[in-house]
């Protein structure tokens, strides 16, 4: 198991990867045995596969005219999915906006996810998950919040944690630095996690920083900071549960950086056809998380793969009734509008309100 | 009952606060063992703990970003800005999440947060010190934008800001931080936030105005009445929301009004005043709606603020030209 030892063996200046499995799914070290159950891999690899099967499905729907604008999280899922293993009901989840399996395992439903790219704010009610943060389109700006959180968990002394995600565009922003900072003076219980995945819409990584790596930016804040292999699942939940553990126990946040690559578009109106190779793209192929996992499993035996179409269709039945749930939602009224801008909707908001409803009184029914 | 000036009405509600509300914290740059460059947040470090009042690093962003994360988890962050041009690096987090969070979340999370911010000239600054931003927030859907004028109100708008279950930026004239003393009540009470307050009232002219703009005004009124002009003279105090009634009562009175601010002219809270008294009071105007601004220029430095800040005698000018007009 991942623990200070094996941190200090992969100090960022050396620009060292933990890994722990190879492009096939087999152990790099053949002592090692994971610290997660039979079951709990199986899960995984069934998470996984869900995270996937929705993402298409999303791009499908989006595709057909009955979603907005989606960003899909196609190769990055590992890293959704080792954090839902970790991450605790008591925890917050600060989310970017391309984490869904670990959203899916804080209680967000698909329906809500879809409902939010369909174009309706009651997407980021997350009725049933508790301490998660809506989606942050502005880049980087929601780690200062999980600093914020930090600091307040600290004095209410609860034992929980705080998980913030963030590109690898975003470690440019000032706000990454100012969160990564006021974390470490505070000591704020944050483990920032980096998504990698080499672009930012179309800038690659060596037009975005001259640094060997970004995991070498927490070194100047006193943060421990590591390099993972982002699509080997066991790598991510080790070094996330390592990182939960340091911050709880009062030492402080952790800056994880998970290598990785966007298989898909940035979102659905992206074509990385324009900014990158088909070379480039076989090559992070080769390392796709799910193909890992599913290599342990199948070396392994734990699981019989030859389903996998069955689990597929089972899926694909349930996302469908989701997005319909979403489509089912209902109207959005001139209420959402004004009603939650503040706790009591103040006299000059009411008087907004009100010629509107005048017109439409007055307009016949003309919108 | 203490006289008091602006900054010690304003340490006393924070001060009441804090013992009041373990939730409480109050947090900025110099704000804690300094007690804030103005003096402001003097002593209560030494009363209710480091932990609870305290020096951040040097970041404006983080300071209001994160009080959006403590405000979340359950905390009534106080955060200072020291300047009003050291806001600017904030405007990310003010903007685009502490005013927006609630309604993102359909309520699930709401934003108490205090942001005060010391601002407007003529105090002899260096650049970026004497700055009149509050146009921006007034601009900003889901805040609500807060000016006292003087140590009484001070005190009791700055304790609903705190219990305002919303974010509140709570702008201080710096300038009049301790020109001004009055009797303030020992004990805790607050003022409306939507609540503009009519300071004298008169026959002649409306004069609406803010922050220190308010004794540079009350000063004309007494060159005012000397030339058998009476003046209302109504503080605004919530410069969003606006309160409408008030400025509609006092107008279709008086038929004229000009509007004072330290702001920059164009796009800026005259121009929203002016739309409001025309929306409000149309039929009852003798003469058009007038306003006294900054200028769409920079701020001097002190040497040329001369031409800069509004003078009693430049409030005058303009009042006799509405009667005569």
């Amino acid at each position: 198991m991942f623990n200070e030892e094996t941190l200090n063996k992969y100090k960022p200046i050396d620009n060292k990867i933990f890994s722990l499995i190879d492009d096939e799914g087999k152990p790099l070290d053949k002592k090692w045995q994971p610290s997660l159950s039979k079951d709990a891999i199986i899960k995984a690899y069934k998470d996984l596969l869900f995270e996937r099967t929705a993402d298409y499905m999303a791009i499908s729907y989006q595709r057909q005219g009955r979603m907005f604008t989606y960003p899909p999280n196609l190769g990055q899922e590992a890293i959704h999915i080792a954090s839902g293993m970790v991450i605790k009901n008591e925890d917050w989840l600060v989310p970017a906006f391309r984490e869904l399996g670990a959203w899916l395992a804080k209680g967000v439903s698909l329906k809500e996810i879809f409902l939010y790219f369909k174009g309706n704010e009651d997407g980021s009610r997350f009725q049933a998950a508790n301490r998660m943060l809506p989606v942050s389109v502005p880049i980087a700006s929601q780690l200062v919040h999980a600093a914020g959180i930090g600091y307040a968990m600290n004095y209410k002394q609860e034992k929980a944690a705080v998980f913030a995600y963030v590109g690898d565009g975003g470690t440019s922003e000032g706000d990454f630095h100012e969160a990564l900072n006021f974390a470490a003076v505070w000591n704020a219980p944050v483990v920032f996690i980096v998504q990698n995945n080499q672009f930012a819409i179309s800038v690659p990584l060596r037009m975005q920083t001259k640094s060997i790596n970004l995991a070498v930016k927490g070194v100047a804040y006193d943060v421990p900071s590591i390099v993972v292999d982002g699509n080997d699942l066991f790598a991510m939940y080790e070094v996330l549960e390592y990182a939960r553990n340091h911050a709880i126990s009062g030492k402080g946040p952790m800056l994880i950086e998970a290598k990785t690559f966007r298989v898909g578009a940035h979102t659905t109106s992206d074509d990385p056809t324009k900014y990158r190779t088909k070379e480039e793209e076989e090559a992070w192929a080769i390392k796709d998380p799910l193909k890992r996992l599913k290599g342990y499993i199948a070396h392994n035996k734990l699981l019989d793969l030859a389903n996998e179409d069955t689990l597929i269709a089972e899926f694909k039945k349930k996302i469908d009734a989701e997005f319909e749930a979403a489509e089912q939602h209902g109207d959005y009224k001139l209420d959402d509008v004004f009603g939650y801008m503040y706790e009591e909707l103040p006299s000059e908001l009411k008087r907004q309100k009100n010629a509107l409803e005048n017109y439409y009184q007055n307009s016949g029914g003309a919108k | 009952m203490k006289v008091m000036n602006l900054v010690q009405a304003i340490n006393d509600a924070l001060d009441i606060k804090l013992a009041e509300d373990k939730n409480v914290v109050v947090y900025g740059e110099d704000v804690g063992v300094e007690g804030g460059v103005f003096r402001v947040t003097e002593g209560l470090q030494l009363k209710h703990g480091a932990d609870r009042v305290f020096d951040s690093p040097l970041a404006e962003s983080a300071i209001a970003g994160t009080a959006l994360g403590m405000a979340i988890a359950g905390m009534k962050p106080v955060i200072e800005m020291q300047f009003d041009g050291f806001v600017y690096p904030a405007m990310n987090q003010i903007l685009s999440h502490l005013s927006r969070f609630r309604n993102r979340t359909r309520g699930k999370f709401s934003v108490p947060a205090v942001i005060r911010i010391p601002y407007g000239g003529g105090i002899n600054a260096l650049e970026h010190h004497s700055e009149s931003p509050e146009a921006y927030f007034g601009h900003t859907p889901g805040l609500k934008v807060v000016i006292p004028s003087t140590p009484y109100d001070a005190k009791g708008l700055l304790i609903a800001a705190i219990e305002d279950p919303d974010p509140v930026i709570f702008m201080e004239p710096k300038r009049i931080y301790r020109a001004i003393k009055q009797e303030v009540p020992d004990e805790k009470y607050s003022i409306p936030l939507e609540k503009a307050k009519v300071l004298s009232a008169g026959e002649h002219v409306t004069v609406i105005a803010y922050g220190a703009m308010i004794r540079e005004a009350q000063k004309a009124i007494v060159l005012a009445k000397q030339k058998g002009i009476s003046v209302e003279l109504i503080d605004l105090r919530s410069i969003w929301p606006i309160d409408r009634d008030t400025i509609r009562e006092s107008v279709r009175k008086t038929g004229r009004v000009l509007i004072v601010t330290e702001a920059a002219q164009s796009y800026g809270p005259a121009a929203e005043l002016i739309s409001i008294v025309n929306e409000e009071a149309f039929l009852s105007l003798e003469a058009p709606p007038t306003r006294l601004t900054g200028f769409d220029t920079t701020i001097p430095l002190p040497l040329g603020e001369k031409f800069y800040m509004i003078s009693p005698e430049r409030i005058m000018f303009e009042i006799e030209k509405l009667v005569r007009y």
